[in-house]
C-alpha cells in the first residue's frame, strides 16, 4: 500500500512545475546575484522578477519584499528587528497565545533577557482573538504586536483587519505570521493593514528554504544578520536564487488554484469530520467549523494519548501529527489548544489531520477505517477512559 | 502475519544489535528510544561521549533503524522517569540508602510504560539488549536466566518484573558474547559498532552521584545538613557535609585523623550522623528483603538454598532465605558479606536463573 500523507501542515511535496521552473537556477545559471558579470546579470533578473510576482500576489511594492529562509527566519526578524529598533522609546510587546514558536520564542528571549513587558492576547475557545481585549493590551510603550494569520495546528483564520487596527490607534506595528495561510487563502497586505507579514512555500508546493518577510514602506528594522548589501542589508546573504524562483512559480500556482483547492479541500475535510464523528465516541473538532483553513481537522480523541495514535497510524502507513511537527518531541500538551481552553484530557488527545492536493476520498476512506480500531484498542487500555464516561 | 516487537533503542551497541537480529528472526520490528531525562534537569558534561537520551544516541538510533528498514521513533517518558526514579533515587539517599535507580527504571518505567506504549501501538512484545535469557519453566513461570557471557551479566537489575511483563518481552542477546555482538554490528556495519559501553546511573552524566544531589537539592533550594561522624559508642570524630554523601563500607573522604583506618558502618538520618568503625564490623550474616518479586520460583513455606547477590558487582554468596510474608524474606549466608547495604538489590539465584529479588532494609 502507498503511504498515505495527511500532514500538509507540516509540509508539502514540490509541485513538478516549480522543480522545473527551478532547475536552470541550480544548473546552467548559476549566477551570484550579486555579481557584475552576466552570470550575476541573470541571477538577479531572475530574483527581482520573482520579488516583483510575489509582491503582486501580496498587494505590496517589489520593493516592501524581503527574501528569507522561511517564516522562523521571517518570524523572528519581525519580532526581534522592530523590538531592537524601538528600544529606547517602546518596551512592550503583544502576541498571540496560540502563535508559533517562531514569533514566541523570540518574544519570551526579549522578555526575559531583554528587559521588554509581554503579554499574551487570549483566544476564545475556536481560537479566535478580540479586537476589544487587543485594545485594553497596547499601549504607547508597545513596540509590536503579532498575531498568525492562520493557525497551524487548528487552521483558525484570524480576522487580522481589526486587530492591526486597533494596534495602530496607539502607533505601534503590526506583524502577522502567514505561513497558514498565504496560497491557501486570499492574502493582501493592504486589506489586512498589517506592517509586516512572515511567508514561506513549503507550505503549498513549494522547496524548503525559500520565504519572505513583508515590511512595509517606513518601517525601520534592526537586521539580525551582518555580512553584506543582499536585500538591502535587511537580509545579507547569496540569495537562494532557485529556491526564491520556486516561491515565486509556487504561488502563481496557487493563484490559479487556489479557489478549487480550497472547495475541494473543504469538501474532503466535511466529509472526514463527519464520518470520524459518526464512527466514533467523544470526538471534538479543535477550532472552527467554518473560518478555517481547509485542510487542517484537528480532532481530539478522548481518554487516549495523541502520540499513541500518532505511531499507530504510522505503523498502517498513515502520516498524520499530534500538535505542530516543530514541536512533536516534546510531552506536554499543545499551547495552541491549552490557550484555547480546551481540558488537558482533551488537549493530550488531539491528532492534526492536514489534508492537500494529492488527498482522495479513497485514503480519507482507509483511514476511517483503521481509525476507529486504534482509538478502541487504546480506550481499552486508558485509566482515564470508561468508568463515567462510559455509557 | 508476523509478530510485532517494539525495540528500546539507547544508542549502543546491544541494543542496535537486538533489532537487527530480530529483524533476521522475522520479527516485525519497530525502534523507539527513550528520552527520560535532559541535561538541563540533571547537570553534568552534555558532551560526554558514550551517554543514552544524547541527540547523538538518538540520531545514532535512528540510522541503525533505517539500515534495517524499521520505523523509528523517540518516546518521551522524562515525567514518568522523573517520578519514578529520580525523585525516588533522590529521597532513598536522603533517607539513608543506596538505590539502584536501573532496577526501578526497569520495573517502573521500561517495562511499564515503555511496554504499554508497545502494546498501544500494536506490538506483541517489547526487546532489550539486556544479555540474558527470557524463558518459560516447566510449571509455566517466566523467568530470567544469566547470559553466557557473564562479564556482562545484568540480570541483577531485572528482578522486578512482573510475569506479566516478562511473558511479553525478548532478550535476543542472551546466547552472545559482547564481542560477538560488535562483530555481528560490525558485520551490519552499525554506526553504533563501536560505541562506548555506559555502565553508570545514565542521568548521572559524570558518575559523580553527590555532585548530581547536591545540584539537585540546590535547585530546589534545599541544603544538605552538616552532621557529626562518630564512633558506635558515640564519640565523635568528624563531622561530615550531609550524609547522604556517604554510602557503608566507604574508607575515602571521611577527612578523620584516627590511629585505624575506619568505614562508614551506617547511615543515621534521623539523628544525622554518620557512623564509622573497623573494617571487621562491617562483615555480617544476616539481612531482611523487602518488596520481595518472585520470578523463577513462588513463595514457599520451606527455607531454601539459594545464590545471593547483594549489590551490582558482587559474587553471588550461598545463602539460606527464609519466607517471613510473600514478600519479606530474611537472608543469612553461610559466610559474613562485607556492607550489606540498605536500599540495595537483593537477587537469589539457583545457578543462572534468577529466582526472585527484593530489596534490603
Amino acid at each position: 500500500m502507498e503511504p498515505i500523507y495527511l500532514d500538509h501542515n507540516a509540509t508539502t511535496p514540490v509541485d513538478p512545475a516549480v522543480v522545473e521552473a527551478m532547475l536552470p537556477y541550480l544548473t546552467d545559471r548559476f549566477g551570484n546575484a550579486s555579481s557584475v558579470h552576466h552570470f550575476g546579470r541573470d541571477a538577479k533578473v531572475a530574483l527581482e522578477n520573482a520579488r516583483e510576482q510575489i509582491a503582486a500576489f501580496i498587494n505590496c511594492e517589489p520593493s516592501e519584499l524581503y527574501f528569507t529562509s522561511g517564516g522562523t527566519e521571517s518570524d523572528n526578524i519581525a519580532v526581534l528587528g522592530a523590538a531592537y529598533q524601538l528600544r529606547s522609546r517602546k518596551n512592550h510587546l503583544v502576541v498571540g497565545a496560540t502563535e508559533h514558536h517562531a514569533v514566541l520564542e523570540p518574544a519570551e528571549y526579549l522578555h526575559n533577557k531583554e528587559g521588554f513587558t509581554l503579554d499574551l492576547l487570549p483566544v476564545d475557545r475556536e481560537g479566535f482573538a478580540s479586537p476589544e481585549q487587543l485594545r485594553e493590551l497596547v499601549t504607547e510603550k508597545t513596540a509590536l504586536v503579532s498575531i498568525m494569520h492562520a493557525n497551524n495546528e487548528t487552521g483558525t483564520i484570524q480576522d487580522i483587519t481589526p486587530l492591526a487596527e486597533v494596534t495602530h490607534e496607539k502607533g505601534s506595528l503590526f506583524h502577522t505570521d502567514a505561513v497558514q495561510s498565504v496560497g491557501k487563502i486570499k492574502v493582501d497586505v493592504k486589506e489586512l493593514g498589517v506592517d509586516m507579514l512572515s511567508l514561506t512555500g513549503h507550505k503549498i508546493y513549494g522547496p524548503k528554504g525559500a520565504g519572505a518577510l513583508f515590511i512595509r514602506q517606513g518601517v525601520k528594522i534592526v537586521p539580525l544578520f551582518y555580512g553584506g548589501s543582499h536585500e538591502k542589508k535587511r537580509r545579507p546573504g547569496t540569495e537562494n536564487v532557485a529556491g526564491i524562483v520556486g516561491l515565486a512559480k509556487t504561488l502563481e500556482i496557487a493563484k490559479q488554484r487556489r479557489e478549487q483547492d480550497f472547495k475541494q479541500l473543504n469538501a474532503l475535510a466535511d466529509y472526514f469530520i463527519g464520518a470520524v464523528m459518526a464512527n466514533i465516541r467523544d470526538v471534538f473538532l479543535n477550532g472552527p467549523r467554518t473560518n478555517r483553513v481547509p485542510p487542517t481537522v484537528n480532532l481530539s480523541f478522548k481518554g487516549v494519548e495523541g502520540e499513541s495514535i500518532v505511531l499507530a497510524l504510522d505503523l498502517e502507513q498513515v502520516a498524520v501529527s499530534s500538535g505542530s511537527a516543530c514541536t512533536s518531541s516534546a510531552a506536554e500538551p499543545s499551547h495552541v489548544l491549552a490557550a484555547m481552553g480546551v481540558p488537558p484530557v482533551l488537549a493530550q488527545g488531539a491528532i492534526r489531520f492536514s489534508m492537500g492536493r494529492a488527498t482522495t476520498k479513497e485514503q480519507l476512506d482507509y483511514v476511517l477505517e483503521k481509525l476507529p480500531l486504534i482509538i478502541e484498542r487504546l480506550r481499552a487500555m486508558s485509566p482515564m477512559y470508561g468508568q463515567a464516561d462510559s455509557n | 502475519m508476523a509478530k510485532k516487537v517494539l525495540v528500546a533503542l539507547s544508542g549502543g551497541v546491544d541494543s542496535s544489535v537486538a533489532a537487527v537480529l530480530l529483524k533476521d528472526q522475522g520479527y516485525d520490528v519497530v525502534g523507539a528510544h527513550m528520552k527520560l531525562w535532559d541535561y538541563i534537569d540533571v547537570g553534568g558534561d552534555i558532551y560526554k561521549d558514550g551517554r543514552c537520551c544524547s541527540l547523538d544516541a538518538i540520531t545514532d538510533c535512528r540510522m541503525v533503524c533505517d539500515a534495517i528498514g524499521a520505523p523509528f521513533y523517540v518516546l518521551n517518558l522524562s515525567s514518568e522517569f522523573k517520578e519514578r526514579v529520580i525523585d525516588n533515587f533522590v529521597s532513598e539517599y536522603k533517607a539513608g540508602r543506596t538505590p539502584n535507580p536501573c532496577v526501578k527504571c526497569n520495573s517502573e518505567v521500561r517495562w511499564t510504560a515503555f511496554l504499554r506504549k508497545a502494546i498501544e501501538i500494536g506490538c506483541d512484545y517489547i526487546a532489550t539488549g539486556h544479555y540474558a535469557f527470557v524463558e518459560r519453566s516447566a510449571s509455566g513461570r517466566f523467568m530470567i536466566r544469566k547470559g553466557i557471557d557473564e562479564t556482562r551479566d545484568q540480570s541483577y537489575v531485572l528482578w522486578g518484573l512482573t510475569q506479566e511483563a516478562l511473558s511479553k518481552t525478548l532478550m535476543p542477546l542472551g546466547g552472545l558474547r559482547k564481542s560477538e555482538v560488535r562483530t555481528i554490528a560490525r558485520r551490519y556495519n552499525l554506526r553504533t559498532a563501536e560505541r562506548k559501553e555506559s555502565r553508570e546511573i545514565c542521568f548521572v552524566a559524570d558518575d559523580d552521584y553527590r555532585r548530581f544531589l547536591r545540584e539537585w537539592e540546590e535547585k530546589r533550594g534545599r541544603q544538605p545538613e552538616q552532621g557529626d561522624i562518630v564512633l558506635e559508642n558515640g564519640t565523635v570524630v568528624g563531622r561530615h557535609d550531609g550524609a547522604a554523601f556517604y554510602t557503608i563500607g566507604q574508607r575515602k573522604g571521611l577527612g578523620i585523623a584516627h590511629p585505624t583506618p575506619l568505614y562508614v558502618q551506617r547511615l543515621d538520618v534521623e539523628n544525622n550522623r554518620v557512623i564509622v568503625g573497623e573494617n571487621n564490623a562491617l562483615f555480617k550474616s544476616e539481612l531482611i528483603a523487602e518488596d520481595v518479586n518472585w520470578m523463577g520460583m513462588e513463595p514457599t513455606d520451606k527455607p531454601f538454598e539459594a545464590d545471593v547477590k547483594i549489590r551490582y558487582l558482587h559474587s553471588p554468596a550461598p545463602a539460606t532465605i527464609t519466607c517471613l510474608t510473600d514478600t519479606r524474606v530474611q537472608v543469612t549466608f553461610k559466610e559474613k558479606q562485607r556492607a550489606i547495604t540498605p536500599g540495595q538489590s537483593v537477587v537469589f539465584y539457583d545457578r543462572d536463573i534468577l529466582l526472585a529479588g527484593g530489596i534490603i532494609s
